[in-house]
């Protein structure tokens, strides 16, 4: 397993948004988190990505215990992600969105860009190559000088694809990559991820269009009212009764149970 | 060749800016100019902080003062010769800087903005009441002028003039080569959301700390010119009033760009200057002229110029690739 969490719990106030929450990430696979809004997917990513801190419970990332860490630590591990919201920066080009990407692994700081040091001339130049990496694999090599504000939505959902890529990860998690694009789209989208398979990189990714996540998905982990529900093959969750329950009005069930 | 064709702009200014005091004989333009340029530099601290890494600090007409105030009692109570008040002065704001910066820092966006509002109205106050120190409300006369580097002396205002646009001239170069660096695209990054920064690996505490030191350093740097190019300072340079014209100046010339400090600061200086004998109805003017130009121009006038020329350069590569293909469909 890639990353492991073992009773992994968030309270906002009186609010368990996830509770008691075990799960595995294989290397390699495409691990799928479903579930009904509110469930505490989101959450869950922003708990191994460190933006939120754990209320209980563990995460680990490759063994080492990384619940305590902060999000820019563990990005540098290897951990990249995107958010619902691409966040791009629009009135700049695309190529300058992603340039900044490759940040982490640089060490220049501000003597070097003012003295414009050899270190700082070849940072430049790795991160600048690799953003031209990213943009070709995700497609976007023709779109790499136009300003973000001008392309498509879908084109911008790569544009945060090729950005997390540029931190040179292992893993990365995608929250709803195909929110707010047509069908089409959503197929191209698909066939990128596969190809970060391929590429020997592990993806982890929150969705709601399940004609997509049950072509796509080695694993998938259902998630409701922020307890783990099922998990398993699409096959297997496409049959779970409790999911189908969770999704097919089921809930107020579970509210009059509770 | 091509980065000197890029250049040519700024290029054609700085040659204007070297001429002019040969034009002219009139010794009030050339102080309004060399005050303009002043102020450029502490625009461009705020600038940096503000503009580039998103964090807009309203305490900048206070760290202008304390490079001022630095400057002044360092010349004038202690005698520590010129160029040492200078440095010191220099390393005083820096250091003062860095103390607001860790605390202020831990607020985010509005509350960043009004707690350095505070720190900015807590400076003036300090100045303002500490009578012992700062002669309070009558100020610090008879700072002196800067003392001579070798065989040149800085007793003129002609002098002064091109000793402050050398200054300035440093600020803009290390600007440029700061913002146009993968550490200015940092600033950047955590401008455009702070949240994305840090996922693809940002320390965001650290840089901003470390751009809101640098913008603390070149408002100082301003200050303690504005001293020794006046000679007189009083507390009200560090009034809250002198923020919100450094942060006008900002603002029309191109908030995070890097002319847009000097365009807005000469423009808004020479402009009040001819506008003297409106006194304050002068306001009336700027008021709207600055609200149209915050909702047609929100990145200034330097952004809007930028912006025009981009879009004019893809439209010109777009064309040129349409011809090269048999393809004729519009766009």
């Amino acid at each position: 397993m890639l990353i492991e969490t073992k009773g992994l719990t968030k309270r906002f106030g009186g609010l368990v948004a996830v509770n008691d929450v075990e799960i595995g990430i294989e290397k390699g696979k495409i691990t799928a988190i479903i579930g009904p809004n509110g469930a505490g997917k989101s959450t869950l990513f922003n708990l191994i990505s460190g933006y939120h801190p754990s209320s209980e419970g563990s995460i680990t990332f490759k063994g080492e215990d990384i619940t305590k860490k902060r999000s820019f630590n563990i990005a540098k591990l290897g951990i990249a992600r995107t958010f619902q919201t691409t966040n791009l920066f629009e009135t700049a080009t695309v190529m300058d969105n992603v340039i900044v990407g490759h940040r982490l692994r640089t060490k220049s700081n501000v003597f070097d860009a003012v003295f414009r040091t050899p270190r700082l001339r070849r940072e430049e130049q790795a991160s600048r190559a690799k953003a031209a990496e990213v943009l070709e694999f995700v497609g976007l090599e023709h779109e790499a000088h136009r300003l973000v504000q001008d392309i498509s939505q879908e084109a911008k959902k790569r544009v945060a694809f090729a950005l997390a890529l540029a931190t040179d990860p292992e893993i990365v998690f995608l929250d709803e990559p195909a929110a707010g694009i047509n069908p089409d789209e959503t197929e191209n989208l698909a066939a990128l991820i596969r190809k970060m398979i391929d590429r020997g990189l592990t993806v982890c990714l929150i969705e709601h269009k399940m004609q997509m996540i049950m072509g796509l998905a080695d694993h998938i982990v259902v998630l409701n009212y922020g307890k783990k529900i099922a998990e398993g093959t699409p096959e297997e969750i496409q049959t779970n009764e409790e999911v189908i329950e969770a999704y097919l009005g089921g809930g107020d069930k579970h509210a009059e149970a509770e | 060749m091509q980065g000197l064709k890029k250049m040519r702009m700024p290029l054609i200014f700085l040659l204007v800016a070297l001429l002019f005091p040969l034009f002219t004989d009139n010794q009030y333009y050339i102080y309004v100019v060399t005050l303009a340029f002043i102020y450029a530099i502490a625009v461009y601290g705020m600038n940096l902080v503000g503009g580039y890494t998103g964090q807009l600090s309203l305490a900048h007409a206070g760290f202008f003062a304390i490079g001022a105030y630095a400057l002044g009692l360092l010349t004038v109570d202690a005698n520590v010769p010129y160029w040492l008040a200078f440095v010191l002065a220099l390393v005083i704001t820096t250091v003062i800087g860095t103390l607001v910066g860790l605390i202020a820092l831990r607020t985010k966006e509005h509350f960043f903005a009004i707690y350095t509002l505070c720190v900015g109205y807590i400076i003036y106050l300090i100045i303002y009441e500490w009578d012992a120190l700062t002669g309070g409300v009558r100020g610090l006369i008879g700072i002196e002028s800067p003392a001579a580097i070798g065989p040149i002396t800085f007793d003129t205002g002609i002098s002064n003039y091109y000793l402050i646009l050398v200054f300035l001239v440093l600020t803009v170069i290390f600007m440029k080569f700061l913002t146009e660096s993968i550490v200015g695209r940092t600033y950047v990054a955590i401008r455009n959301s702070e949240e994305l920064a840090q996922t693809i690996g940002i320390n965001t505490m650290k840089q901003k700390l470390i751009s809101f030191v640098i913008s603390t350093f070149l408002a100082g740097l301003a200050g303690a010119l504005y001293a020794s190019f006046v000679r007189f300072i009083g507390p009200d340079i560090s009034y809250t009033m002198m923020t919100f014209d450094f942060l006008m100046y900002a603002i029309v010339g191109g908030f995070g760009t890097l002319f847009g400090p000097v365009v807005g600061t000469l423009l808004i200086v020479i402009l009040t200057q001819s506008l003297q004998f409106m006194e304050d109805f002068r306001m009336i003017i700027f008021g709207p002229l600055l609200v149209l130009l915050v909702i047609f121009y929100p990145r200034g006038i330097v952004g809007g110029y930028q912006m025009w020329k981009m879009k004019r350069a893809y439209k010109k590569k777009q064309r040129s690739v349409d011809q090269g293909s048999t393809y004729e469909g519009g766009d």
